[in-house]
């Protein structure tokens, strides 16, 4: 099912949560929204499954498969949704929870007692929690919960799976174990589905294709690697990943921060204005004596090598603190110590000039 | 493991605040309630049978539980109407609307039992209307049921409030969204989690109404074998220095009040219980 989201919004009194948004979903693709609290991907998503309406003056739709669906109602629009704490039916056993949407239906397309059962059971033997049928949800744990809500949800054979933070209330441990059996489940049965996340992690990790939003717009849509590498703005720079922010100037095609000079043909202007440089703690690197090409100088402020890589704090003599992530190898290659004063050089930097938005990079 | 009268905690108090609650216990409900039995235990147990199954008495039992009972049931339906849109709804003059639940509560009974006499009453204002269509209210068990179903309302509706603002959201828009209509969104989700607050509710407006005297004693009428109530029963006796044969209807209402309280709590207990997973 391909979900097509044309020129939506959502305004809650003042409060503008979705602005014109617009975003196509592939059949069976796995799209994650990712971004901020307050940055519109929950009622994107409520909008989706139908839970929340569009602004009354709003002549944006929903289609699913070209069909329109925007006034259809919740129940009838074949979309399994996962909530994040869980919504299950406390009252009900797990097996009359994911029973429950099949016993509701209009009697004439309800299945027959022995046939709800065999559905339950091979749905339980799906999210691979076969036997706890019996159970009731203050039984199981957090994770158990939260695939048991997934049962339920495709208890209804959707179309559309729309996940709304479904990991958010699980801790570390549990959410990358269930965020790898997403991807399984996913490939495994090709929904099309929607994740909403602020865990830019779970998003990049899970997602074929990732949403990142702010403020009630898609500042970008792209496979993980595109938003990670190649940022459209700002905002998507700064949301993913760690990365060490600069102030310095452009002018006539040129960008520069200290000694440092970047063509910023994007700006021919001789106008000087205000610029921001960005760069990854893995795209820089320390050197004890100054070489070719223009670099930082700074002093080593700590270093903490416990992990997969080192990182290097340091502080530059203006007084801006930056990270560099180092392999193991090249630090212990450098041998330097808190106090040192080392020069950075950067292989990659990004520059934004403020309501100018086009980046350039080395 | 082994039995321990209480669990440790670092936070001193147990003891005053138990001996406390076990002094005041006893001082305010135990001993007076003994004190019943025991001055009941003065008469003869044939004595004792002939009092309590008198006719006159057996028939007021009747009257008391049947229409606390129906009382208790109609404020468990509108109780819930009312506290579902104080809780769910936003509407001008909700507060005021909100404090005029409690009025029941606040309201001296004889003052309420006055009102209602009053309204219900041949010449009332609801009662001119109901005389030519054969209803009579005031003077009959239906004024009864009246009165009590007046001073039970408030709580079915405080007890259910709390339970209708812990009501998840999310589990009715996932019914919503698993194809179930408002009906049985109803009463397969929503119904089953308030029900152990509404049982409470429902026993406490029962309990109550079994207990009323007040609002009762005008409306009814009095009238004996037809509109007498237990307690006024009672009272006829203490007034005839019949203290005996008083507390032994008490004790006898007493009882039956224990065991009614008892079994709604056990279902209660049951169904709370069930669903928090002990087995």
């Amino acid at each position: 099912m391909n979900i097509d989201i044309s020129r939506i919004t959502r305004t809650f009194g003042a409060f503008r949560a979705l602005d014109d948004v617009s975003l196509n979903i592939g059949d069976g693709e796995l799209v994650a929204l990712l971004g901020p609290s307050g940055s519109g991907k929950t009622t994107l998503l409520r909008i989706i499954a139908g839970l929340e309406t569009t602004d009354a003056d709003c002549k944006g739709s929903v289609s699913f498969n070209e069909v329109d669906v925007t006034n259809k109602a919740v129940g009838k629009r074949g979309v399994g949704f996962v909530f994040q704490h869980y919504a299950l039916f406390r009252h009900m056993t797990v097996f009359e929870n994911i029973a429950f949407p099949l016993r509701v239906r209009p009697r004439s397309t309800r299945p027959s007692g022995t046939e709800i059962s065999r559905r339950v059971q091979e749905l339980l033997d799906l999210v691979q929690l076969g036997g706890l049928a019996k159970r009731f949800p203050a039984q199981l744990s957090g994770g158990q919960r939260q695939r048991i809500a997934l049962a339920r949800a495709l208890a209804v054979e959707p179309q559309v799976l729309l996940l709304d933070e479904p990991f958010g209330a699980l801790d570390a441990q549990v959410r990358k174990e269930l965020r790898t059996w997403l991807r399984r489940l996913h490939d495994e049965i090709h929904v099309t589905s929607v994740l909403v996340t602020h865990d830019q992690e779970e998003a990049l990790e899970v997602a074929d294709r990732v949403v990142v939003m702010n403020k009630g717009r898609i500042e970008q849509a792209g496979s993980p690697e595109e938003v990670f590498h190649q940022p459209a703005t700002k905002f998507v720079m700064e949301f993913l990943g760690q990365v060490n922010v600069f102030h310095g100037r452009v002018a006539a095609g040129k960008a520069s921060l200290g000694n440092l000079t970047v063509e910023y043909p994007a700006w021919p202007h001789e106008e000087e204005r205000a610029a921001t440089f960005y760069m990854r703690p893995h795209e820089l690197d320390i050197r004890k004596h100054p070489s070719d090409g223009a670099s930082l100088a700074a002093r080593v402020t700590r270093v903490n090598p416990a992990g997969s890589s080192a990182r290097i704090g340091l502080q530059t003599a203006d007084g801006v603190d930056l990270l560099v992530e180092l392999t193991l190898d090249r630090y212990r290659d450098l041998d330097i110590k808190r106090g040192d004063d080392v020069f950075v050089y950067a292989s990659q930097t990004r520059v934004f000039v403020p309501d100018y938005e086009v980046d350039y990079a080395i | 493991m082994k039995w321990k009268f209480k669990s440790y905690s670092v936070l001193p108090g147990f003891g005053l605040t138990m001996g406390c609650t076990v002094v005041w216990l006893s001082l305010m409900v135990l001993i007076p309630l003994s004190a019943l039995f025991l001055r009941a235990s003065g008469l003869t147990a044939e004595e004792l049978w002939k009092t309590v199954t008198d006719p006159r008495i057996v028939a007021s039992y009747r009257l008391t539980f049947g229409a606390a009972l129906v009382a208790a049931m109609i404020n468990a339906v509108f109780g819930f109407i009312v506290a579902w849109t104080l809780v769910r709804y936003d509407f001008p003059f909700k507060r005021l609307i909100d404090a005029f639940v409690d009025l029941p509560f606040a309201l001296p009974t004889a003052v309420s039992g006055i009102a209602l006499t009053a309204i219900y009453s041949k010449n009332g204002w609801i009662g001119q209307y109901l005389e030519p269509l054969g209803i009579k209210v005031a003077f009959t068990p239906l004024g009864i049921t009246v009165a009590l179903t007046f001073i039970g309302l408030p709580f079915v509706v405080r007890t259910l409030e709390p339970a209708l603002h812990d009501l998840e959201k999310d589990t009715e828009e996932a019914a919503a969204i698993l194809g179930a209509n408002r009906w049985q969104t109803f009463w397969r989700v929503i119904l089953p989690a308030l029900l152990p607050s509404l049982l409470t509710g429902f026993a406490l407006s029962f309990a109550r109404a079994i207990g009323e005297f007040g609002s009762v004693v005008f409306i009814s009428g009095n009238m004996p074998m037809k509109t007498e109530i237990t307690s006024l029963l009672i009272i006829t006796k203490l007034e005839q220095y019949d203290t005996t044969g008083a507390t032994a209807i008490a004790c006898v209402m007493l009882l039956a009040s224990f065991v009614l309280l008892g079994a709604v709590n056990s279902v209660q207990w049951y169904i709370s219980h069930r669903s928090r997973g002990g087995s």
